[in-house]
């Protein structure tokens, strides 16, 4: 052999490992699960027929994603009819009164995911506004803390779907417009995830915060920062990490809360869809669900790379090691 | 005539879960303008806290701290503290980082050209001109606690407060920043409290070391002036007497504490107040 050739063998055996660790062994880790469920689902027999494996599974999410095309290539027929229909109307009379209307389709599987995911956006966002400004008060005034403390402990664990008939009731009573920009139903899904959010930010943010290293809290003081520099310059940059920590821990709880809202208050978005294929208990209802099911999972962890890379951007420390 | 800077009779004491501790007790010192006064002691001995105090970090708990006749009673710029740990801001630049002292005590005193010159004569004080960009994790230990150092002196401060400024680096670096801690002491003339464990240091830099005795309720032992013609070098003085004379004291003073918290405090509590003001050398003046 000669010594290029045990040079290449060295070589891809000292690379082996790494390879062998990013994608072997999770590829291994995905099919054995498959079998196992492939196994576990044909011993499963319920009133909606075999629990569904991986194949049903499979054949189902293309099926949602045909009824999603076909509802598409419906809507699209429907808004040209209504054009060439007013387009007429107009054409034998100027002045005369046309009508738009929206086509009103049952909102598929892919109209859901989105709608559930305007929602989760819109009510982690609303819940980090308050969230981190009060985590860094919390952190910078012990007064503060003390005072907040006991409030954050009573309401972090209660379950937000106990809030979801008050924030319904509240919601109905208090937003009323002729117009409005935002239905009922995404405004109780959004504020019901933002009830869940607000804590592990705040908490998390508080935490980190309060824990920025001594000296460099101190340099401040020397320097005699006004408190916005402070907070821009040293209080931020510094807690980066913790109110990253709390920002990813709130946007997972706030995923899971929504789809249980949805599911409860009817609201629309994936949880309604999983609800209503439960309550239509067709054959493939429970291939749909399970369809739901993975792509929630997949969105929840989808989510959190996001805010990871996000992290990354924002961050001072490039060299963190982030997981 | 009234002091520079006059720490006087001051105490601490921290309340802990445990009760309180008393840190120190009857801390007086009388500093002259200029001075470079270093401040010595076994760990734990309240070094720090003093030097806390007069930076306006701590607020004493008895007596109080008067610089030109003003009462010291928050910190600010006028005592800039050089961090034993450089405390850079590590998401800053190196130009950055003192650029946030100077943008914050100069706002409305100088410009911003004023400004960003100033940031770049403090860095070449310090001989960090060329890597104003750098960020703080490229930079070596010795070369933050340079920055450190300009960042306290961007602040044109009246008394520069050094927390074991070299304590953190090794043996070759330290000899070199304390080259440059005299140049610049020589250039600006500011007075200096630097706390230190080096005794080679304390004689080196100092126009006075103050000794303190062990804690709890830790004060003043003695005071050592060095009376060496400045400037000074480290090799040249290796053979001189009176360098080695300050050294053996400070030594002296040093060993016979050690662990002898019984003595120390005995001394306190057995002498009036002048017991903690004892000089020693050749002093001049009494303090």
């Amino acid at each position: 052999m000669t010594s290029l050739a045990v040079e290449r063998l060295l070589g891809f055996s000292r690379q082996a490992p790494k390879f062998m660790a990013s994608s072997v062994i999770p590829a291994v880790g995905i099919a054995l699960f498959l079998l196992f469920w492939h196994i576990v689902a044909g011993n499963i027999n319920t009133s909606l027929g075999q629990f569904p494996g991986p194949a049903q599974v499979w054949t189902q999410s293309q099926a949602l994603y045909q009824e999603h095309q076909r509802e598409r290539e419906k809507a699209a027929a429907f808004y040209e009819r209504q054009e060439s229909r007013n387009a007429k109307k107009l054409e034998k009379n100027p002045d005369a009164t046309i009508k738009w209307r929206k086509y009103t389709g049952k909102p598929t599987f892919l109209d859901q995911i989105f709608t559930s995911l305007y929602t989760v956006a819109f009510g982690f966002l609303l819940a980090s506004l308050v969230a981190i400004p009060l985590g860094i008060l919390c952190g910078l005034s012990e007064n503060v803390y003390q005072a907040v403390n006991p409030i954050i402990q009573v309401f972090k664990p209660v379950s937000p779907l106990a809030w979801l008939p008050l924030v319904t009731m509240v919601v109905s009573a208090v937003y009323v417009s002729e117009d409005p920009m935002f239905e009922k139903s995404f405004l109780n899904s959004a504020f019901t995830v933002t009830l869940c959010c607000l804590w592990p930010t705040v908490i998390n943010t508080t935490v980190g915060v309060a824990g920025i290293d001594r000296d460099l809290v101190n340099v401040g003081r020397v320097i005699k920062l006004n408190a916005a520099t402070n907070v821009v310059r040293i209080v931020l940059p510094a807690s980066v990490p913790m109110i990253f920590t709390g920002l990813r821990l709130s946007l997972a709880t706030g995923w899971m809360v929504l789809i249980a809202a949805e599911m409860l208050a009817q609201n629309p978005g994936l949880g309604k869809f999983i609800w209503d294929e439960f309550q239509n208990g067709s054959s493939n209802s429970l291939s749909r669900i399970m369809v739901a099911v993975l792509t929630i999972g997949l969105i929840g962890f989808l989510l959190d790379r996001a805010m990871l890379m996000l992290q990354r951007r924002v961050s001072w420390d490039k060299q963190a090691v982030l997981r | 005539m009234n002091p520079f800077l006059d720490i006087s009779q001051i105490g601490k004491v921290f309340e802990t879960e445990s009760g309180s501790f008393e840190a120190l007790r009857n801390v007086d010192l009388k500093i002259d303008e200029g001075d470079f006064i270093s401040l010595i002691g076994h760990s734990g001995c309240g070094k720090s806290t003093v030097l806390n105090i007069v930076a306006g970090l701590y607020q004493a708990s008895s007596g109080g701290v008067i610089l030109q006749g003003k009462e010291i009673d928050e910190p600010g710029p006028d005592r800039a503290v050089v961090f034993q740990n450089h405390a850079l801001m590590p998401w800053l630049s190196v130009y950055d980082n003192v650029a946030l002292a100077v943008k914050s005590v100069f706002k409305g005193h100088k410009t911003k050209a004023e400004m960003a010159q100033w940031v770049e004569h403090n860095l070449e004080l310090v001989n960090m001109s060329h890597a104003l960009n750098k960020m703080p994790h490229e930079i070596s230990g010795g070369m933050k606690q340079r920055v450190g150092i300009a960042r306290a002196l961007s602040m044109q401060p009246k008394v520069l407060l050094m927390d074991e400024p070299f304590g953190a680096l090794d043996a070759l670096t330290r000899a070199q920043l304390q080259d440059s801690t005299m140049e610049i002491h020589k250039e600006l003339g500011n007075t200096v409290i630097m706390i230190t464990h080096d005794v080679d240091e304390a004689v080196l830099l100092s126009d006075r070391i103050v000794m303190m005795t062990n804690g709890p309720a830790a004060t003043i032992g003695q005071i050592v002036d060095v009376n060496l013609p400045r400037p000074r070098h480290r090799l040249e003085l290796a053979e001189d007497v009176r360098y080695n004379h300050c050294r053996r004291l400070v030594l002296d003073f040093l060993y016979a504490n050690q662990g002898g918290h019984d003595q120390a405090n005995a001394e306190v509590v057995g002498g009036d107040e002048d017991a903690a003001g004892v000089t020693v050398g050749d002093r001049s003046e009494a303090a």
